[in-house]
């Protein structure tokens, strides 16, 4: 049954060139395809007799495009709906051909299309010159990363083989492509119909001394995984193979070896590459894996890992941001607008994402920029600023285009993707790391869903903010006292209270403030660990101190926003400190001689302005009883034990 | 290194098995016994180390030829396999108004839905690929079927850089195809790298031999004189011959296959 015969491998390069076919509807993409087929003797007979079959059926001469639009419904309204992809052969190499409607209403199609070419073909009709769908292709052939582009003028017949046609249009093509960023390895006259320029240069188009599609063809090179670039293994699965647990996924750049030190991000965990596993066991052990390849390896510690975790090496690591622009486009009927959540695919992870800002939405006709604008809508382009709750392990597009790109989805479905751009943001990696290199962290026996499995709720952090006066404290306590009646363990830190003992050597400058958080962030973390619910009553001015205290847990922190206006908040003095403020008594008091930086995108946001205490305990309450539930569920991916698949 | 291409196409299948075992459950993979299942079986076992961690399911119409069984219970056998042989409804139950090799061909379909009726799998791995058959070349890696198991062809999910669809309404299931960038001779030249076992009717026998392989009343053998893989290989890079030119169902109508492949044919 096994066959025991010598492998021979194949003569010529069989990787396979993947070359997309785009540009407006009608200009003769299917044709193009058809004819290119026939003249490279790639179709098998059966098909020749279907297609001319199919099209007396219709009472045309054969229709090339019958071979691609193979669905009754694309035959008969003579439009492509779907990509489809044709596989044919030179003598030089392999290709597959992925031909993409040009309907608006098919946009997705085009993108799915375009998504997994090397290559493309940029067809425009040379009667009709650049229309609407030909600008919008090129655009995101650019913005999908498609660097390779043969520009096709096809139907040239129709225009009698006229030079200075050909000419005018060369211009405008080249003019237009350059504003986009696109240089096209060549731009070429065809007619697909007649079959000139494909094969062989033609007689009729003697004016053009460039390359035919063929050669071009054969100029186009497959797309290469980058192994010289920096590590990237983002992690798709945690298997338990035997004894030994198995981080499983591709390597999306670099290359990693047996012995390697490697960067886990976000949780910059360090371990060592124990062993390459691979099935079934060979000879020699595997000391090396380049990107492109699917691999399992195993650590030296047991840190904790989990899908969409993005190894590195300990030099070049991805950024952490919880913040970063893209360049989309957009496929969903629902437009995206300010404050829409969506689900961010990144490598093999997934976030909630949410839209904090559009910074203008691109004309793809004029490439004008609309940058007013209130919305992103259906096929459109745009610039957009987007945040996740915790910072996320993330490379700029120009740097890896493999790892840099994103995809959104929500109720499941895809509506847009685009590509990551960190220009201005600051990579929040550093503050995390101890300053000593002789700790070693002690591993805990208990883990905390352990502790959360006892208590019936998780421990949390819920971190209020808020003018001096807004309430933090007197709504710490009740909320306090309302979650221990019901039989919550819960504690409050607050501000004056830390300051006479933990931070008594603190002041209140800037600097003395951001370690009076941080201390607070780490305490309130522990208590949260311990399986405490434990609630912080402290002005916490800074975004910035608030977000470190955030990454200390950033699963268990909760931002809640306890707001009033200053107007309110100085009517009210409850301690006589605005009045002492505005006299001078006390210097860099928030709100007076201080700033205030309100959340962007707290948790909760509590409103007292209206006074009704009753409420706002109530509310907050109830949002914390929500969010320390322990279904089990949730936190399965957390656990240690939990967080693998046997097999 | 001229097959290192196989080694790239190896690893996108792995990739794609992953993805569908970490987000797609209950899952279940569809083994016929013919060549490009037995190849995606090989890789299955490459991505968990050398388990099969869902259930493998035949579709059982009791049509299959003589070799097919004797080839699946040696395997079945060989490899430790767990298979779910699931009975397909007799062809008397299947829609008169079709010609009669679709309505054949149709019994797979049915026994599937069963299948899905009664074990309510989320995904099912089908081992097809995109140079087989024109429908099959318009298809997504995660293809989404309706409750009633119908392809919705002209309204696909975009599918981006690797990042697939997880989620179907409650009824609906994912048809997974981790192999639909193969070609015909890629899984002839990597069942010979790897040494990957097939049905030897595969290897011509006076003057014939089965390009595909399907149930015995509807398939048929194609002139070839090819014994052995290298044979096969070399047959494929001249001739112009579809490989499904012995499978009567794709070819009785214009829409014959449209019409099984959107009704929920794999």
């Amino acid at each position: 049954m096994a066959h025991s015969a010598k492998y021979i491998p194949p003569t010529k390069d069989a990787e396979k060139l993947r070359i997309v076919m785009v540009g407006h509807v009608d200009h003769g993409k299917s044709t193009l395809v058809g004819r290119l087929l026939y003249d490279t003797k790639s179709l098998p007979d059966s098909k020749y007799v279907e297609i001319e079959k199919a099209s007396k059926k219709r009472g045309e001469v054969v229709e090339w495009s019958y071979l691609l639009d193979s669905f009754q419904a694309e035959r008969d309204q003579a439009i492509t709906i779907d990509t489809t992809q044709i596989f044919f052969s030179t003598e030089k190499r392999d290709f597959v051909i992925i031909d993409a409607p040009g309907h608006t209403e098919f946009l997705r199609n085009m993108i799915s299309g375009t998504a997994q070419a090397d290559a493309a073909f940029l067809v425009v009709d040379a009667e009709e010159g650049l229309q609407e769908q030909t600008r919008r292709h090129a655009y995101l052939l650019g913005l999908m990363g498609v660097s390779q582009i043969g520009v096709i003028v096809n139907k040239i017949d129709k225009c009698g083989y006229d030079k200075a046609r050909f000419d005018i249009l060369y211009n405008e093509i080249v003019s237009f492509l350059r504003d986009i960023d696109i240089r096209p390895m060549s731009i070429i006259p065809v007619s697909a119909r007649n079959g000139d320029n494909i094969l062989s240069a033609s007689e009729k188009l003697e004016w053009y001394r460039g390359k035919t599609l063929l050669e071009v063809l054969h100029d186009f090179t497959p797309y290469q995984t980058p192994t010289s670039q920096s590590l990237r293994f983002p992690v798709q699965d945690v298997y338990r193979v035997e004894e030994k647990r198995v981080f499983v996924g591709r390597i999306e750049s670099g290359f990693l070896r047996r012995g390697d030190t490697l960067l886990f991000s976000p949780t910059n965990e360090l371990a060592r590459v124990e062993s390459i596993e691979v099935w079934p066991k060979g000879d020699k052990q595997a000391v090396t894996a380049q990107a492109g390849l699917s691999i399992g390896i195993t650590l030296d510690k047991p840190i904790f890992v989990e899908r969409g975790h993005v190894a590195s090496h300990e030099d070049n690591p991805p950024m952490l941001s919880n913040v970063f622009r893209a360049h989309i486009f957009w496929l969903s009927d629902t437009s995206l607008k300010v404050g829409d959540t969506f689900r961010l695919h990144i490598n093999t992870a997934q976030y909630p994402v949410t839209v904090q800002s559009i910074e203008n939405v691109i004309k793809t006709e004029d490439l004008s920029k609309d940058e007013n604008t209130k919305q992103v809508s259906k096929n459109e382009v745009s610039y957009i600023t987007l945040r996740t709750r915790n910072a996320i392990p993330l490379d700029q597009y120009t740097e890896n285009k493999n790892t840099g790109r994103i995809v959104l989805y929500s109720k499941g479905r895809v509506c847009g993707g685009g590509t990551v751009s960190m220009e201005g943001y600051v990579d929040q990696r550093s503050r995390n790391q101890p300053k000593s290199e002789h700790i070693t962290k002690v591993a805990h026996l208990l883990s905390y869903t352990k502790r959360a499995e006892r208590n019936g709720y998780t421990g949390g952090v819920f971190w209020f903010t808020g003018l001096s006066g807004a309430g933090k404290s007197t709504l710490a306590m009740l909320v306090e006292q309302a979650l221990f009646k019901k039989g919550y363990q819960t504690y409050v830190l607050d501000g004056d209270n830390v300051r006479h003992g933990l931070n008594s050597d603190l002041g209140f400058s800037p600097k003395d403030r951001a370690e009076n958080i941080r201390r607070v962030g780490e305490v309130s973390a522990l208590m949260a660990d311990a399986g405490v619910v434990c609630i912080t009553a402290f002005i916490s001015p800074y975004r910035a101190d608030r977000h470190n205290a955030r990454e200390v847990r950033p699963d268990r922190f909760h931002e809640i926003y306890i707001k009033a206006s200053l107007d309110v908040c100085e009517s009210r003095d409850p301690k006589g400190l605005y009045k002492k403020a505005r006299k001078g008594e006390i210097s860099q008091f928030t709100g007076i001689d201080s700033p205030y930086e309100a959340p962007d995108n707290p948790e909760l946001t509590v409103d007292t302005e209206s006074g009704n205490i009753e409420e706002c305990v109530e509310q907050i309450a109830q949002y914390i009883i929500q969010n320390i539930e322990y279904s089990g569920q949730s936190l399965e991916n957390m656990a240690e034990k939990d967080n693998l698949r046997v097999l | 290194m001229p097959d290192r291409y196989l080694d790239k196409l190896e690893a996108e299948t792995i990739y794609i098995l992953r993805e569908a075992y970490n987000n797609v459950s209950p899952l279940g993979m569809l083994w016929s016994m013919g060549k490009d299942s037995n190849a995606l079986l090989w890789m299955i076992k490459k991505a968990f180390f050398g388990k099969v961690p869902f259930p493998l399911i035949q579709l059982e119409t009791g049509m299959e030829l003589p070799e097919v069984y004797q080839f699946r219970d040696k395997l079945v056998n060989e490899w430790g396999l767990e298979l779910d042989v699931h009975d397909c409804p007799p062809e008397g139950d299947m829609d008169k108004s079709l010609p009669p090799a679709t309505r054949s061909a149709m019994r797979k379909t049915e026994g599937l839905k069963s299948l899905l009726g009664n074990d309510g799998y989320k995904g099912i791995i089908a081992g097809i690929r995109r140079d087989e058959q024109s429908m099959r070349a318009k298809e997504r890696v995660f293809s989404p079927r309706s409750i009633d198991g119908d392809w919705d062809f002209k309204n696909q999910p975009a599918e981006i850089w690797d990042h697939y669809m997880s989620e179907v309404p409650e009824g609906a299931h994912l048809r997974i195809h981790p192999i639909l960038g193969w070609t015909e001779i890629d899984i002839w030249r990597y069942t010979q790298r790897e040494n990957i076992p097939v049905v030897p009717l595969y290897f011509a026998k006076n003057g014939k031999r089965y390009r595909s392989l399907g149930e015995k009343n509807i398939t048929f053998p194609v002139d070839s004189d090819a014994t052995t893989i290298e044979d096969i290989i070399k047959e494929l890079e001249t001739t112009k011959t579809l490989e499904r030119a012995g499978r009567a169902m794709d070819s009785e109508s214009e829409n014959s296959f449209e019409l099984l492949r959107t009704r929920g044919y794999m």
